[in-house]
């Protein structure tokens, strides 16, 4: 065992030393990179370190950070029944809206890949264009007004359905709902356009040789060619998707109203946002970011080793 | 001259090959390919029905907007709105032309610096093999696998520390190291052919001139692709948590006032939603076939 060990360090010293010559040797590549580390480092590594360190303390920006060990967190998980609706509320949509978000994507990726280039063309900007149209749902809200005159209760007053107009933004039980279609609708994103770059780069002679080996329809083609083909971009479209779906808060906050009626519409980021920065306890809300941080990084992984099998 | 017109011959025969295989879809019946595209185009229209809807309604006269049943299509299309946007936006305390001079800065400085300081990061970690290179990338992926939002806390302290409150570069700074922007980068990076960069190198240029003779105007469509994502993000950005001032405040920001300004300003506030979503749509149009060819190496790969 000893001799193991001694063996392990002589190992790593050569190691480490061999890195240290080599990084001698290629100054320039840390010049290069050094702007962008820098403030990588600084916006985004430093504040996940911070984030979690705050988590432990007291701290409303004032006073010096006192610090409490796990109470935040405990106050979270036991004593915060808003934040207990929060989490409800961030997995109905994140598992709503995340999965559906992406299987759309793929789909109709996959669908307007075989169209003529320029029709492609226009589907790419037509699916692409509500997700990157800035707040143009609000425009739901017209859709969706609560007295007689929203076009969605004139729709269904007239057609007998109800016979009184409903709140729909005010009403706890249709609020989510709603939310979630404004998010679906918004949902063809990044992962989106990678998917359609990503089919016009599978190998078309592939195709023919499944054709030869007996594939049979459309669907064996994706599942036996098309998409362990498009494992790297599935990845990428899953981790796109996933930092979405847990992060929403921009719908809800400008459909809903901050706060929203009995908190029905509230997610982890507004109830972060209010004790953030409308009642400054830093280190409250620091513990809500780092469980939100923890629930994507965790997600993300256990969707990446999911991903690994697709096709097999 | 014979040869020629046996290469033409050729081509012509390549041409006609291609025809062919691309006439023959094996495994698509007719049936399921009407189905489909039907099942896509009903998509398509509802996909596109909001946004037409908020352009159309921002043509509407008044009179026209409170109609009911509604129209799709504005009868009688007019500026009006728009008009009157500018109108209400002169009558405020901080001039219109400040708010658009915010937004217009930060958007420009931001993405240029973007553009920049990611491509010169991505540059080394996709052509140079050095100690550390591979553990940032990884780093760079993890960060693109949560929101803003988790460290929008620290980081107002930290804004704080270095006096950047309520300072342009509260918002502009950050937006450098953005990790998707870098991400692309260096992904669309290693499809380069590395002989280009080991030939300028025997021709005695140094990384810099490399990076910036030869990398760069190679890499134009990922550089369209940073531009589309950093400016969607900045255009877009409300900048309030960040900053107080009024005069600093952005377009957005000042645009979604007067759409909570209520019913009479119905019009108006559908006049501002077209403003804010016409730069973006604007920009990816014209530059589609760049970013889709970047976004071809986007791949997460393990």
């Amino acid at each position: 065992m000893k001799e193991y060990i001694k063996k392990y360090l002589v190992l790593r010293r050569h190691n480490m030393k061999v890195a240290w010559k080599k990084a001698k040797r290629s100054k320039m590549c840390y010049l290069f990179l050094l702007p962008y580390a820098l403030l990588f480092t600084l916006f985004y590594i430093a504040p996940v370190v911070a984030s979690i360190f705050f988590s432990f303390t007291y701290y409303n920006i004032l006073e010096p950070p006192k610090f409490i060990g796990l109470k935040n967190y405990i106050s979270l998980l036991l004593e915060d029944d808003i934040f207990l609706i929060s989490i409800k509320n961030t997995f109905l949509i994140a598992l709503v809206t995340g999965p559906l978000g992406y299987i759309m994507s793929f789909l109709f990726a996959w669908l307007i890949n075989e169209l003529p280039r320029w029709v492609r063309s226009v589907a790419v900007v037509v699916f692409y264009a509500p997700s990157i149209a800035g707040n143009c749902f609000v425009i739901f809200s017209v859709f969706f007004r609560g007295d007689a005159y929203g076009y969605v209760n004139a729709f269904l007053m007239n057609l007998g359905i109800i016979d009184t107009p409903i709140l729909w933004f005010i009403n706890p039980t249709y609020m989510l709902p709603i939310c979630m279609l404004v998010i679906l609708w918004m949902s063809l994103g990044t992962g989106f356009l990678s998917f359609v770059a990503g089919l016009q780069g599978v190998d078309r002679s592939q195709f023919e040789a499944g054709y030869m080996d007996g594939i049979k329809n459309r669907w064996q083609e994706l599942w036996y060619i098309t998409l362990p083909n498009m494992k790297p971009m599935l990845m990428f479209g899953a981790v796109m998707s996933i930092t979405q779906a847990f992060g929403v808060c921009d719908v809800t906050m400008a459909l809903c109203g901050y706060p929203s009626t009995d908190y029905a519409a509230r997610t982890i980021v507004t109830h972060l946002f209010d004790y953030g920065f409308t009642r400054f306890e830093m280190g409250y809300a620091c513990a809500i970011a780092t469980i939100l941080f923890l629930i994507m990084i965790l997600c993300n992984k256990a969707i990446q080793s999911l991903l690994r099998r697709v096709g097999t | 001259m014979d040869r020629r017109k046996n290469q033409q011959n050729a081509e012509t025969v390549a041409i006609y090959h291609k025809k062919l295989i691309k006439r023959r879809k094996p495994n698509r019946s007719i049936a399921g390919d009407f189905f489909l595209y039907l099942f896509l185009f009903l998509v398509a229209v509802v996909m596109v029905f909001p946004l037409v809807y908020a352009v159309s309604s921002a043509l509407k006269p008044l009179d026209e907007l409170f109609k009911f049943p509604p129209k799709i299509l504005a009868q009688n299309p007019t500026l009006d709105n728009f008009f009157d946007l500018f109108v209400t936006m002169g009558k405020s305390w901080v001039t219109f032309s400040r708010y658009l001079f915010n937004t217009v800065f930060i958007t420009f400085v931001g993405t240029a610096g973007h553009l920049i300081v990611a491509s010169m990061g991505a540059f080394v970690l996709a052509k140079y093999d050095f100690p550390g290179g591979k553990t940032f990338f990884h780093l760079v992926t993890v960060a693109m696998m949560f929101t803003g939002y988790v460290t929008q806390i620290p980081n107002y302290m930290i804004l704080n520390k270095l006096g950047w409150i309520d300072t342009y570069w509260a918002i502009v700074v950050p937006g450098f190291a953005a990790p998707m922007g870098l991400f692309l980068m260096k992904q669309f990076m290693e499809g380069l052919p590395t002989s280009l960069i080991e030939a300028a190198k025997i021709d005695g240029a140094n990384e810099w001139r490399v990076f910036r003779t030869i990398v760069m105007p190679n890499v134009k469509p990922a550089w369209m692709t940073l531009i589309i994502f950093s400016v969607q993000g900045l255009w877009n950005n409300k900048a309030a948590t960040f900053i107080y001032s009024e005069e600093k405040k952005t377009l957005v920001y000042a645009m979604q006032q007067i759409q909570s300004g209520g019913i009479a300003r119905t019009g108006q506030g559908a006049a501002v939603l077209v403003v804010l979503m016409i730069v973006p749509i604007a920009i990816f149009i014209f530059s589609e076939s760049q970013i889709l060819e970047t976004m071809a190496s986007s791949g997460l790969k393990d």
